[in-house]
């Protein structure tokens, strides 16, 4: 599937991406913007259930049902409150006009 | 499903990733524009359900460990969804280090998975599954340990003599833990559990002697550090959503963390290896002058004819949970013709962005609040410079005195306004213990209490004002 070189290839393009995507990000949006990625590495909810498909023995089960609790709670939890804290911004136009 | 081939459902799954991959890059894109954020978190939300779903429906499970996974995917998403929803602005930057240990304990638990389970003989996955268990585990217990910390359940800093040798011991240990698990031939469940014992305890051990006030920089980097893990373990599970998820995360974090750390003016090994507190108070040239006192009525009147005023909201603002009396007070102001702003430093709050965080929760809009590049050189215009519960931010030594310990911190120059109202609870020191110059200066005015109370005081004198 994905080969070594390929996957390095991936690695190093991601990379430059993330760091040009928030490069020219404002000091107001720091904290949205760290839960806000704290969010999207819950992806790994996704590689948690593969695993706890995948068990075959109690001990495997009780690791992958811990992982897949843990990866629940990172994108659940990262998504509310980066999106109660983004909710909070207004403009004082924007405000009136409510 | 049987009317899928497995070739079929392979390429499904991928797609979806590859559009889930695509949502959280344009999320994160538009994250960075308080315009368009809230629709940046929705889209990369989109992306999250799509790629859950898709893996629920072509995993594969037997029907056990599907129950197994729908249970978990509910315990751990209500409890999430509840505290979430729950938790108070202000403590949002010990819950974001919360959610993100568990992404880093969720992506050791792939990586235990795996090792335990002794199935894998390609190297290659072999080192990266060991490589992000141990990241991820190093994650998971730090960020535990941070937000013990911020939550103030941990109060004491652990230091001792030839700690950093203690942690290199430890780590050394998982080193060659590690490599008995990637060459294979030793690995057994003993040497898997001790090299996770090892790493978790490496977690713990490095960020307990950190202070509370560099916690965020430890945060945002072990935010980094958990997006690394999920990479590696994508690599391992041949994910590409979660390789390029995680290695997004990763380097965004990565300069994330050195914005903050450079916005408070320390360098991220210094944060990690030298311990502030200690030198602090050793060496700090002497502040000589008088507070002088100021009344509220007084202060009121001298704001409600003033043309532009600066208001400098710093964490004790925050722990009197004062920001909508300040917004009602500014809303006053306005009235009253007079130019409001509000100065932010990067780390007026617990974290940067925090405290624009609490006050836009307050309802202050954000084109009335200025960073530090924006305002500072506008401090010289303005009639009055208000500090509310904030200190070495605007302390001017960090400017004038080489021998301050915060000396060469970017500080906000409220000391150049025509007049300086500062809010305080007493007159002593504030966090850092480092005595501020601009308590004394000739056109300073120390208004002592509680900063709820005494930007009530300072409402009702604006109003008797007119």
């Amino acid at each position: 599937m994905i080969d070594g070189v390929i996957a390095l290839y991936i690695f190093m393009l991601a990379a430059f991406t993330g760091y040009e995507v928030i490069s020219r990000v404002p000091v107001i949006l720091h904290t949205p913007l760290m839960s806000g990625s704290n969010f999207v590495h819950g992806i790994v909810l996704v590689g948690a259930m593969v695993a706890l498909a995948a068990a075959d023995t109690t001990l495997l089960r009780v690791i992958g049902f811990l992982g897949v609790v843990l990866a629940a709670g990172n994108a659940v939890g990262g998504y509310v409150v980066t999106e109660r804290m983004l909710k909070m911004f207004v403009t004082a136009a924007r405000k009136k006009g409510n | 499903m049987s009317l899928l081939s497995p070739s079929i459902v392979q390429t499904l799954t991928q797609l979806s990733y590859l559009v889930a991959a695509a949502l959280f890059i344009l999320g994160l894109k538009r994250m960075s524009s308080p315009v368009t954020a809230v629709s940046g978190v929705r889209w990369a939300g989109v992306g999250m359900v799509l790629a859950t779903l898709v893996t629920i429906v072509f995993m594969g499970a037997s029907p056990l460990n599907l129950g197994l996974v729908l249970a978990a995917v509910a315990i751990g998403g209500i409890v999430a969804w509840v505290s979430g929803k729950r938790v108070a602005m202000t403590d949002m930057p010990q819950m974001i280090a919360l959610y993100n240990g568990m992404g880093g304990g969720a992506a050791a638990a792939i990586a235990a998975v795996e090792l335990y389970a002794g199935s894998e003989t390609n190297v290659v996955h072999l080192t990266m599954a060991t490589v992000g268990g141990f990241i991820g585990a190093v994650s998971f217990s730090g960020s535990l340990i941070a937000f013990g910390k911020l939550q103030g359940l941990i109060t004491k800093s652990v230091r001792f003599g030839g700690q950093k040798f203690v942690n290199l011991a430890i780590l050394l240990a998982c080193v060659a833990l590690g490599f008995m698990l990637v060459s294979g031939s030793h690995a057994g469940p003993s040497i898997v559990s001790a090299f996770f014992g090892f790493a978790l305890l490496l977690g713990i051990a490095m960020t307990l002697p950190i202070g509370g006030a560099d916690m965020p920089v430890v945060i945002s980097l072990y935010n980094a550090l958990t997006g690394l893990a999920v990479a590696f373990e994508g690599f391992v599970l041949d994910n590409a959503a979660m390789i390029i998820a995680g290695t997004v995360v990763g380097s965004a974090g990565t300069l994330l963390t050195q914005l903050m750390a450079k916005a408070m003016n320390r360098s991220l090994s210094n944060v990690l290896f030298a311990n502030f507190g200690e030198s602090s108070s050793a060496g700090t040239a002497g502040v000589t002058g008088t507070q002088k006192a100021i009344e509220a009525s007084d202060a009121g009147v001298m704001m409600a004819y003033s043309q532009k005023i600066i208001i400098v909201p710093g964490y004790g603002l925050a722990v009197a949970q004062a920001q909508h009396k300040v917004w009602e007070m500014a809303q006053l102001l306005i009235d009253h013709g007079v130019n409001v702003r509000f100065a932010i430093h990067p780390v007026a709050g617990r974290m940067p962005g925090h405290m624009n965080v609490l006050l836009a929760e307050a309802g202050v809009p954000y084109d009335l609040i200025s960073d530090l590049d924006e305002i500072n050189a506008e401090f010289e215009t303005a009639d009055v410079a208000l500090i509310i519960g904030a200190n070495d931010v605007v302390n001017p030594d960090a400017r004038n005195n080489k021998g301050s310990p915060i000396y060469g911190m970017p500080i906000l120059n409220a000391d150049k306004a025509r007049n300086v109202i500062v809010i305080k609870r007493g007159q002593g020191t504030g966090f850092s213990g480092i005595d501020n110059a601009l308590f004394v200066l000739d056109q300073t005015r120390m208004l002592y209490g509680d900063a709820q109370a005494a930007v009530g005081q300072l409402i009702q004198a604006i109003k008797a004002a007119g």
